[in-house]
């Protein structure tokens, strides 16, 4: 029973499959699983959208929306059927090719991120080798969709809303990795399954998940900040922020193509934080050994929606970062911890099992976090601003 | 050689020649994003996953952006005012196709000297690392020598011109 | 130490979250049109004519002296005077507004109209739901719109009214006083 409960959509899905031909099965069989997954994150999005409006009003004191439906749960419909019904405005000299490509290239790519991420047991579409690293190049292929959308426009708030966004994009992607690797160095392998495998033990009822060692946690606030900024949520929204830039590189798209702009970016927060729950979070393995009867995708999806609210939870409370802050936050604070995070990690695997590693691993990250914290806090003299390298 | 092979190496060959071909700038680097997307593409058809993906990340994440950038922050960008063919095309001409001769002569020596298809080997990634870290370790660091070296050249003449010297 | 404020500020959005479910305070919202605030007593809107008893033509305290009309800085104020006369609370035959019209969207509420005033006939209103889709004429209150019971006006300012009401029936109370005293003078003389 626990057992069918756990496998239930894979059962389900060798049970259609099972009407086809056999030279047809596993053509039909990746098919499907394609379109439950193209089918579930827009859903889910509609939710978030409706999560992320009630959360946020929550945390300012204020109602979300609460009239189009019960507690306004049709308000993403509406939304919805809003953003289909409106002109969709093209500007006469844009180019139109790619102005129609942009957010084309953009959902394709953010929806290819979920075909590695292993959503349950044996619940992936593909069990690649090589799994994080196809994740990590359809994301930087979004930074192009990007580039593309604010070129296009020829506008040039929507191309320096581009330009910033591409450039921060491309700093965090980074960080991103790098705080990755960490998580590779210990399993050993690049495949997302073998990760999760590796996290999937429990020791006197707690799991083995790698937030639970010093460099994990050190390893996932990074990549928690790299993906808040990798998908322009606040704090790091300036490429899109209303009150800077209209709204940057997606100033020109109305209608259904800013729908499909805003979807791929609430898409490619549900990936992103996916893969943060496959690294650092144990994937689909349940928070303690007594709770495994639970099926494995509800922890799943339970953590990823923890993950976005999370997201949301950051966004209610922290102000805008400017451009050159987040730039300077990225490779002067950040970059150099991952890279320490890194020495660390391997510090931990050739120390050998015991409560040595823990106390060496944790005191050098706590060092190196208070000394960098005192040391950016102390050479605070405030004097007239100039920058070395954008005169 | 199957149908894939072939339709990705006219999907490649044709970014390739458009990259040539168009007149707008940034519509040529699109094109040419278009043809690294094939040769990565090309890679996973012989099972080289770790290549192809890298081929990705690197190429199309990184280079395409790089090259996007380049284009924008010259004057790139604005359509040339004479024409996108030099003057001396003959000479470009006679280079390229003597080039390609090239090419051609040493890829069909290689495959008449093959007696049948062989089946790419399937390598897998930690067999990459093992002999990056063994056997290739010379040009890695190598390698990673000269990124840095790039990286802080980069820095530099990217930097303001100060008085008192670099800080 | 770096990171601190984050923290802080990440409690008090999940205090906000949570407590909104529980306390008022941190739920200020109030949902218009089913709720509403209570209107404060000082709140001001539109100007409206005051009336004595029931009767809003034979109460209307308003003279048609035209003090508001010229003091108005916007000019909303539109008033032809009567060609007749009839008594006031005083019992003084007086004209009055044979027209009164308040063009309520040109009017800024400054209250000038009600300074200037020396009847305490036209005070101000707190009526706001005032939105019709006649763009013109809907908007242009006539003397029937604007005459409002003396006792609406308790209703809207208790303090004011009263005031008002303690310096009419002074001033009507010096009135009979002095009535009486020349007419026990009169009274006197021809005795």
């Amino acid at each position: 029973m626990i057992e069918t409960s756990d496998q239930i959509f894979v059962l389900l899905l060798h049970w259609l499959v099972s009407f086809l031909p056999a030279p047809w099965q596993p053509v039909a069989s990746a098919v499907l699983c394609a379109a439950a997954i193209v089918c579930l994150f827009p859903a889910l999005f509609a939710l978030a959208v409706w999560l992320e409006r009630k959360g946020l009003g929550r945390m300012q004191n204020r109602l979300g929306p609460n009239r189009v439906g019960p507690f306004g749960l049709l308000q993403p419909i509406a939304d919805g059927i809003k953003s289909l019904t409106k002109e969709d405005i093209v500007p006469l000299s844009a180019d139109a090719a790619v102005h129609f490509l942009a957010p084309v290239v953009l959902v394709v790519t953010v929806f290819m991120g979920f075909a590695v991420l292993p959503m349950g047991r044996n619940m992936v579409l593909v069990d690649l080798d090589a799994g994080l690293l196809f994740y990590f190049a359809m994301g930087a292929s979004t930074e192009l969709a990007v580039f593309m959308a604010g070129w296009s426009s020829r506008n040039k708030y929507s191309l320096l809303g581009a330009m910033r966004a591409v450039a921060q994009m491309i700093s965090y992607e980074v960080v991103l990795l790098l705080s990755s690797v960490v998580v590779v160095m210990i399993t050993g392998s690049l495949s997302l399954t073998r990760i999760v495998e590796a996290q999937n033990h429990y020791t006197w009822g707690l799991p083995h998940w790698y937030i639970f060692t010093p460099w994990g946690l050190a390893g996932f606030v990074m990549y928690a900040i790299a993906a808040t900024a990798e998908t322009n949520r606040s704090p790091f929204d300036l490429p899109e922020g209303e009150s800077e830039l209209v709204a940057g590189y997606h100033t020109e798209y109305s209608g259904f193509k800013f729908a499909l702009f805003f979807l791929g970016e609430y898409v490619a927060m549900f990936s992103i934080s996916g893969l943060g729950t496959t690294l650092f979070l144990g994937g689909w393995s349940a928070p303690f050994s007594f709770l495994t009867w639970v099926p494995s995708w509800i922890w799943f999806f339970s953590k990823l929606m923890l993950s976005i609210f999370v997201f949301i939870w950051l966004r209610g409370t922290l102000p805008r970062l400017r451009q050159d802050q987040l730039m300077n936050f990225a490779w002067k604070f950040v970059l150099p911890m991952c890279l320490l995070n890194l020495l660390v990690t391997g510090l931990w695997r050739f120390l050998g099992d015991g409560w040595l590693r823990w106390v060496v691993c944790s005191a050098i990250l706590l060092l190196a976090y208070v000394g960098i914290a005192l040391g950016e806090q102390r050479k605070k003299h405030i004097g007239p601003r100039s920058y070395r390298y954008a005169e | 050689m199957n149908l894939v092979f072939y339709l990705l190496a006219a999907l490649t060959v044709a970014g390739g020649l458009a990259a040539m071909l168009l007149k707008n700038t940034v519509h040529c680097a699109l094109a040419l994003t278009v043809a690294f997307a094939g040769l990565a593409l090309l890679y996973l058809d012989l099972d080289a996953q770790f290549a192809g993906f890298a081929q990705l990340l690197i190429y199309v994440g990184a280079v395409a952006i790089l090259v996007v950038f380049a284009i924008l922050l010259t004057k790139g960008s604005e359509t040339p005012k004479d024409g996108v063919f030099s003057r001396t095309w003959l000479a470009g001409l006679a280079v390229a196709a003597a080039v390609f001769a090239v090419l051609a002569w040493s890829i069909l020596q290689s495959v008449s000297r093959l007696t049948q298809a062989a089946k790419a080997p399937a390598v897998t990634v930690q067999q990459i690392g093992v002999a990056l870290i063994s056997r290739y370790v010379l040009p890695l660091e190598i390698v990673a020598v000269l990124l840095t070296v790039a990286l802080i050249g980069a820095v530099i003449v990217a930097m303001h011109e100060k008085e008192g010297g670099a800080q | 130490m770096l990171g601190e404020g984050i923290l802080k500020g990440l409690a008090e959005t999940a205090r906000n979250f949570f407590g909104s479910y529980f306390s008022a305070e941190r739920l200020t919202t109030v949902e218009y049109p089913e709720q509403r605030i209570a209107p404060f007593e000082a709140a001001r809107v539109f100007p409206f004519l005051v009336y004595d008893g029931t009767d809003w033509q034979a109460g209307l305290r308003c003279v048609s002296c035209q003090i508001c009309e010229k003091e108005c800085p916007p000019k909303c104020i539109y008033i032809e005077k009567s060609k007749d006369k009839k008594p006031d609370a005083l019992g003084k035959p007086q004209f009055y507004p044979a027209r009164f019209d308040i063009d309520i969207s040109v009017c800024m509420s400054c209250q000038i109209c009600v300074e200037v005033c020396p009847f305490e006939a036209i005070k101000m209103n707190t009526e706001f739901e005032l939105s019709t889709n006649d763009r013109f004429g809907g908007l242009l209150l006539d003397r029937e719109q604007l005459a409002k019971s003396n006792q609406y006006y308790h209703e809207i300012h208790a303090t004011e009214a009263a005031e008002v009401d303690a310096r009419l029936a002074a001033e009507k109370a010096r009135v009979a006083a002095k009535a009486t005293s020349i007419a026990a003078a009169r009274a006197g003389e021809g005795a």
